[in-house]
């Protein structure tokens, strides 16, 4: 299974340096990674490690400051402007770490504007299902609790069936009960459509449904650890 | 792209607050711009119009007394189209129940009853029946002023005889558009009209059978009007031609086009200032509103929206929250501008104002707004787009992280902590507090520059009419009289004091310019009607020699020291070399001034006067007046409280008008412009407030956060307000420069007062509902979602 075609992301010594002022904050210090087909990871590492600037560059959401990262043999450090919008657009689900719902939509709505420039989604409703929020289609974020607007978040990367999803902490604010349903809908869709799937967590216990284990510190891989025995979410306990 | 179009909407339902801020600034800068640029068209129209259909004259001439025969002579004057002669005279008018001094020109109407040029809208009645000697068609002002009904009556002094006069028509010309004596400061409806009578009735009491002494011509297209004034002035020289003169220097039309002119100035400068300055703040507002939505513009790039899409969809929302603010400016500018051309209606008689609302009017108003809302809303577009999502999901970080001057000096520690943190907030983002304070100030300035004009023409009307002319009455002569008429008038009952003094028409001439205009003669102990100069001190009469104001200077090309060429129109007529001893800055005309006796030596009369000012016991002037009607010498008499009175009745109306609007959209730019700064500011920074409240501030130090900082930006505003509403006065006052007369850059204490108090309320009460917002601030609905 592994081989040279089944490689989404192929990452080599990739560099993210901050600048502030005259202080320069190294966030990624030269990490190498791939991702295979419908393989599911979990990025583990303490705060501050560069996981969330990790998960943004392969996203398209942000840029390298050295260093190369493909999605299946395309350049993303090269990539124009217009590439990449297509990229997000009709390849990837993301779901960010601040959620970053629009305050003016409905939780309907909010996986609406996803679903409508998608090439292949699912209905909102359906997403939505996924995620148990069927009875709070028509609530405004603001009307939400945090995990129910996690949720909502995760619904939005979902709906788009995408071929890669990048979810950041997607359980973070929830207990164990719904991250169960929520890491559900997530492993469904990495198994059904064959996503690759990426996942942050802090949550070690996770990392039990997970093909391999990728663990960050300072701004590199130190250490990854494959997963013979993938569990299903319900097996998790935390 | 359902879903953005429903963000759409309730993003501007969200932002209502802001959205009635913005739609104040845009009507004010579109209504007054559609309203002005409307006012002119359709006035300019007008006139033209009813010249073209009521044959207006191209050349005038007065004589005082030439055979028909000449006419035959005029016509061959090459360019010449058509020619009529009429006879004309200048006669006091005794009007039952009005004991003051009215003047009255009689015009004669042909025998046919047809005038060929400067022909009769008649409004009521008919023309005179050409068999009667005794009806005449009077003005339509003269005819309001008096309340006259067609049927009634009153009588003139003919000739120095009496006679009953009765009214069968009431009329407009092209000639008399704006009815107005010959050098007067202001139209007097009252006291001045204008009649038309039978040429037969007029030329049996001038004498004048077969004769005239009054002609006016057409021309053909393209043709040099002064080689046709040259060559009719050697034709009727020998007639006792007061020299012919063009359309352009033709009263009505002259002052016409002045008035034209000045609105057509002003077309341009305050539709400009205020589209200028709506457009400005529409940019900030909208730069700043969309800076709001940054993180938003972000997900929706990470979710593959292209800039395009975005673009459209913020395009839309800006298009969106400016488009009731460009109806309801487009709308009430052409009702204003209905109102202006009707105030203006009422002094400049058409038959009829006809509207014109020119297209490009209404497209430059709306491109000019939405461009410039557009502009600001690229700009911050362009910043949040430009970013990589990762880094634009993030809370804006300030431009420069450093230690900030209350650090470094450490009067931070005297500080409380809200203070420090206005004060580092301000210092920390110094281009949106600078285009803050700018924002408030323009509007303050706009204020400002909307009052001025009320102010300068007070002070205007007080130099002229206070201070240089202290006069309670002036009498005119019909022709110049001899220097003994002084002392038959000071010895008159209830005469305090009298002087004398002389006018005599002239045409200057420097190298290729020349110019007519009069030359008043001072005596040299004068009392009632000095000479002031823009400084406000009296020019002392030089003995010898003329001066000139430099406004006169300057149309001639002529310095202090060089020698005017003058051409006198009236008399022995002389053309003689004058010194120039000095060019005055005066406010009012364009005249040239010498010492009454040097004049008259200029002349070559002894001691001739063309009339007298007195001052005399207010109780007795009743009686004054009535003793100068009864004068055959005296051609009529000007009361100086009515010249006054006049002035702002009748020709500071409209101007007035456009104050009192301009005052009033410079007032709402100004409530919208603080209104929105606040607004802005408290959706900038709810999160971070109810951040403070949730560690434990009250709500009275969040407040004196958000409210202090409005504060100290509204106060910085104001003083750069005033600077910045002095150039634009500056700039107001030198456009508007005309042949009447200079604008003086005066600016009331209360009109900086006014500006600055429309400004402090609107901050006031803008604070007031940003605290009632903060009060209410639901601090767990912020804190849940990030925006
Ligand atoms: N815009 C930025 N400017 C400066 N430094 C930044 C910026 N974004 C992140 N960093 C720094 O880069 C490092 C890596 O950040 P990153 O968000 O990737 O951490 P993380 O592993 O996701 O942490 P966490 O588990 O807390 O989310 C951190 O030290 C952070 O302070
Ligand atoms: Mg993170």
């Amino acid at each position: 299974m592994i081989n040279e075609n089944n490689i989404v992301f192929q990452v080599r010594n990739l560099t993210k340096v901050y600048q502030m002022g005259d202080v320069e904050v190294h966030a990624l210090r030269g990490a190498d990674l791939e991702l295979y087909t419908g393989e599911l990871i979990v990025l583990l590492g303490p705060s501050g490690s560069g996981k969330s600037t990790l998960l943004n560059i392969l996203g398209g959401l942000d840029t390298a400051t050295s260093g190369f990262v493909s999605y299946r043999g395309k350049d993303l450090t090269r990539a124009s402007e217009q590439e990449l919008t297509e990229y997000r657009r009709f390849h990837v689900g993301f779901v960010f770490q601040f959620y970053n719902l629009i305050p003016s939509l409905t939780a309907r709505e909010n996986v609406a504007v996803v679903t409508e420039i998608a090439r292949n989604p699912m209905s909102p409703e359906a997403a939505l299902a996924m995620v148990g929020l069927s009875d709070r289609l028509d609530h405004f974020p603001a009307q939400l609790s945090g995990g129910e607007q996690q949720r909502v978040a995760i619904a939005r990367a979902i709906s788009k069936n995408p071929e890669v999803l990048l979810c950041d902490e997607p359980t973070g604010a929830l207990d164990s009960q719904t991250g169960i349903v929520v890491l559900e809908a997530l492993e469904r869709v990495n198994r059904e459509l064959g996503t690759a799937t990426a996942i942050i967590t802090h949550n070690v216990d996770i990392a039990g449904m997970a093909d391999r284990i990728i663990h960050l510190s300072n701004g590199r891989i130190s250490e990854v650890a494959v997963n013979n025995s993938r569990k299903s979410p319900r097996d998790i306990q935390w | 792209m359902k879903s953005l179009d429903r963000k759409l909407w309730r993003d501007v339902w969200h932002m209502k607050g802001q959205v009635f801020a913005i739609t104040l600034v845009v009507v004010s800068g579109v209504a007054t711009f559609i309203m002005f640029i409307t006012t002119m068209h359709s006035l300019d129209y007008t006139r033209s119009s009813f010249y073209r259909d009521y044959n207006f004259a191209d050349v005038f001439v007065n004589l005082k007394r030439a055979p028909e025969s000449l006419k035959e002579k005029i016509k061959e004057v090459s360019g010449v189209k058509d020619v009529e002669t009429r006879v004309s005279a200048h006669v006091k008018l005794d009007i039952s129940g009005f004991a003051e001094p009215v003047t009255g020109r009689i015009i004669s109407i042909p025998d046919d009853g047809r005038p060929l040029l400067n022909r009769l809208y008649i409004r009521q009645g008919r023309i005179p029946d050409p068999d009667k000697d005794n009806e005449v068609v009077i003005a339509e002002t003269f005819a309001e002023a008096h309340g006259f009904a067609l049927g009634d009556q009153f009588a003139a002094v003919i000739n120095g005889k009496w006679k009953k006069l009765i009214i069968c028509g009431i009329a407009l010309s092209p000639e008399f558009v704006l009815v107005m004596r010959q050098y007067a400061m202001s139209p007097d409806f009252k006291r001045y009209g204008i009649l038309w009578m039978n040429r037969k009735a007029i030329g049996k009491a001038y004498n004048m059978d077969g004769a005239f002494n009054d002609v006016a011509l057409t021309l053909y297209p393209g043709v040099k009007v002064t080689e046709v004034l040259n060559n009719l002035d050697n034709i009727v020289g020998k007639y006792g031609g007061y020299g012919a003169y063009a359309r352009k220097d033709q009263i009505s039309h002259r002052l016409l086009n002045e008035e034209f002119n000045m609105l057509k100035t002003s077309s341009r400068i305050f539709p400009t200032i205020f589209i200028c300055v709506a457009a400005f703040l529409l940019n900030v507002v909208m730069s700043r509103t969309i800076n709001t939505q940054r993180e938003q513009i972000a997900a929706l790039k990470a979710f593959g929206y292209d800039n395009f899409v975005i673009g459209i969809h913020y395009a839309k929302l800006v298009v969106l929250i400016i488009a009731a603010g460009l109806m309801i400016g487009i709308g009430s500018g052409i009702w204003l501008g209905k109102i202006l051309g009707g105030i203006y209606m009422e002094v400049y008689r058409f038959p009829a104002l006809t509207f014109i609302l020119e297209p490009w009017v209404i497209i430059a108003a709306v491109v000019i707004s939405i461009v410039s809302a557009l502009a600001g809303t690229l700009h911050s577009l362009w910043r949040a787009a430009g970013q990589p999502p990762a880094e634009a999901m993030r809370p804006e970080p300030p431009a420069k992280f450093k230690v900030t001057l209350i650090e470094k000096t450490g009067i931070g520690r005297w500080l409380t902590q809200p203070t420090r943190i206005i004060v580092r907030n301000i210092e920390r983002k110094p281009i949106r507090t600078f285009l803050s304070i700018l924002g408030i100030a323009v509007a303050c300035a706009t204020m400002i520059s909307s009052g001025f004009f009320k102010d300068s023409v007070d002070y205007m009307v007080n130099v002229q009419f206070v201070l240089s002319q202290k006069e309670d009455i002036a009498v005119a002569f019909t022709d110049p009289t001899s220097y003994k008429a002084l002392y038959e008038i000071k010895r008159m009952e209830g005469v305090h004091h009298a002087e004398s003094f002389r006018t005599v028409p002239v045409k200057l001439k420097y190298g290729l310019n020349s110019y007519k205009t009069v030359i008043n003669g001072l005596e040299q102990e004068n009392l009632l009607h000095p000479l002031v100069d823009t400084n406000l001190n009296q020019v002392i009469m030089p003995k010898e020699g003329i001066i000139l104001n430099d406004y006169l200077g300057e149309i001639l090309g002529i310095k202090a020291g060089d020698f005017v060429t003058v051409e006198t129109l009236e008399g022995a007529r002389t053309i003689r070399q004058v010194p120039v001893v000095a060019l005055t800055k005066l406010y009012l005309g364009v005249m040239a001034y010498m010492d009454m006796q040097a004049l008259n030596r200029l002349m070559k009369e002894g001691d001739a006067v063309s009339g007298i000012y007195l001052t005399a016991d207010s109780r007795k002037q009743e009686k004054l007046y009535g003793a100068f009607v009864n004068m055959p010498r005296v051609s009529g008499t000007i009361v100086r409280n009515n010249e006054i009175r006049n002035f702002y009745d009748v020709q500071a109306k409209g101007m007035l008008f456009f104050t009192f609007i301009a005052t009033i959209m410079a007032c709402s730019i100004s409530i919208g412009v603080v209104y929105n700064n606040a607004r802005i500011a408290l959706s900038e920074r709810s999160r971070e407030l109810s951040s403070l409240r949730v560690l434990g501030y009250t709500r009275g130090e969040i407040s004196y956060i958000l409210l202090g900082e409005l504060a100290i930006i509204t106060l910085a505003a104001i003083p750069l307000g005033f600077i910045i509403g002095y150039w634009l006065c500056a700039y107001i006052a030198q456009a508007l420069a005309s042949d009447l007369f200079r604008v003086p850059l005066v600016i009331e204490m209360k009109t900086l007062a006014l500006a600055a108090a429309v400004v402090l309320t609107a901050a006031s009460l803008s604070g007031l509902i940003v605290r009632h917002k903060l009060d209410h601030l639901d601090l767990v609905e912020v804190l849940k979602t990030r925006e």
